[in-house]
């Protein structure tokens, strides 16, 4: 497996938010943990991408991990190309040029992160996590505030960049439309300390 | 931006004319002179290479306070706002230095380490240092901590972060604390050099205070207001200009 996580307990404070859980995720497979706003998707994403080393348990990843965020999450005072580069040095002019434009975001290359669409972000944000072809990627609800038109624009482009990639995919999301679409192996996360359940 | 520059020109014109005003009312050259007399004792000054010998020391020790004071400040500032343990431990130190008279540590420096460079510049640097990390600690504190995710998930390096992500977030608080700094740092150098030096503007501001030559003491003052004006135009707000770009 790629990815394993074991948690016995996360705490906010004396309040218990994440139950005991225990899940695995594949090379090449998608899992998605369902449920509402406040159950705690976040909060699990977070530890398995080690950005919260706060809790008791244990996440074992194997290979390079890559995150897309629930905002697109970029340097504004680089351009789309020094975006790239600063988080992926290995790629280069060529390589971020590339991956640009598998995104559709070629002709942004020189533009200020931060003077680009929230669309183009988004691109950019799926461009930074896919351009090093990453074993592992995780996913925090990367479509939330996007219009009906652009959110599956993007999702056709997600799954695009996965098949090509095959990385373990854990993706979070209240969507389970968004979920289905993504032909993941569903897990809905809820109750108080949040627990996980598979969901057919 | 005409009309910025008709404005500045306008609020100057101003200011010579209230100058011209006053000047003509005390009708005492001695007490005020009028603008005009300045312009033939300054040719001379400039001629003779006096002005610029004592302007050139003057800048050189704002120069060394400055690049002493905000790379200390900053790194000061940064770890104090981003670790709470540092913050707690010298937060009273900083209050202590904040609230330490400026003329007490220029006499305390000179009285210990004697009426030398180094005390000069260390004791405008010690002055200027506390303002320096108050403001870098404000922008430490409101780092985005979504974008240190990012670095920590990506792994990117340390002087990655601290160049890419660190201190473009601290920019607009660092030209905050440069435009100030150097305003406050020329003033407290002249002090200094009034005080404990053989050289520099703030010298002959004390040589021509002693003649009670005030024309000379207003030719010295407004030679370096010009510089530090020059100073501000040319580096500092390009600079700021440039680190900015990204907004427009």
């Amino acid at each position: 497996m790629s990815v394993s996580v074991e948690i016995a307990e996360k705490r906010f404070g004396e309040t218990p938010v994440l139950g005991p859980m225990a899940f695995t995720v594949e090379r090449g497979e998608t899992v998605a943990i369902l449920g509402p706003s406040g159950a705690g998707k976040t909060t699990l994403l977070r530890i398995v991408a080690g950005i919260d080393p706060d809790f008791r348990g244990e996440v074992r990843v194997l290979g390079d991990m890559a995150m897309v965020f629930q905002e697109p999450v970029l340097l504004p005072w680089r351009t789309a190309r020094e975006n790239l580069t600063i988080v992926h040095p290995g790629l280069g002019r060529a390589g971020a040029d590339a991956a640009l434009a598998r995104v559709g975001i070629a002709e942004r290359a020189e533009a200020f992160a931060g003077q680009l669409s929230l669309g183009q972000q988004r691109r950019l944000s799926l461009a930074r996590a896919f351009a090093a072809k990453p074993q592992v990627l995780v996913m925090d609800e990367p479509f939330v505030s996007l219009d009906r038109d652009n959110a599956s624009a993007m999702l056709d482009l997600t799954l695009g960049l996965i098949a090509e990639t095959q990385p373990a995919t854990l993706f979070v999301t209240h969507a389970r439309e968004e979920a289905e679409r993504l032909g993941a192996r569903l897990l809905e996360l809820s109750g108080s300390p949040a627990g996980l359940t598979p969901l057919e | 931006m005409t009309g910025r520059i008709a404005v500045t020109a306008t609020s100057l014109a101003g200011f010579l004319l209230i100058w011209v005003a006053a000047a003509t009312v005390s009708a005492d050259p001695q007490i005020l002179p009028a603008p005009w007399s300045l312009v033939g004792p300054f040719w001379d000054e400039l001629r003779s290479g006096v002005l610029p010998y004592h302007l050139a020391w003057t800048l050189w020790r704002v120069a060394w306070a400055f690049v002493l004071a905000m790379g200390v400040g900053i790194a000061l500032g940064l770890a104090m706002g981003r670790n709470p343990g540092v913050d707690r431990w010298l937060d009273p130190w900083l209050v202590v230095f904040l609230n330490l008279p400026a003329l007490v540590l220029i006499v305390l420096c000179y009285l210990w380490i004697g009426l030398n460079e180094t005390a000069a510049i260390l004791a405008v640097t010690l002055n200027k240092i506390p303002n320096v990390a108050t403001v870098i600690r404000e922008g430490a504190r409101a780092l985005d901590p979504e974008l240190d995710a990012m670095a920590r998930v990506y792994r990117l390096p340390w002087a990655t972060r601290m160049r890419h992500v660190v201190l473009p977030q601290l920019a607009p608080f660092v030209t905050g604390a440069a435009r100030s700094g150097i305003a406050v740092i020329w003033k407290i150098v002249l002090v200094v050099e009034f005080l404990g030096r053989s050289n520099g503007v703030g010298f002959q501001i004390h040589l021509y205070f002693q003649l009670f030559d005030v024309r000379m003491v207003l030719i010295y003052a407004f030679s370096f207001i010009f510089v530090m004006l020059a100073v501000e135009w040319l580096v500092l707000q390009r600079w700021e200009r440039r680190v900015r770009r990204w907004r427009t």
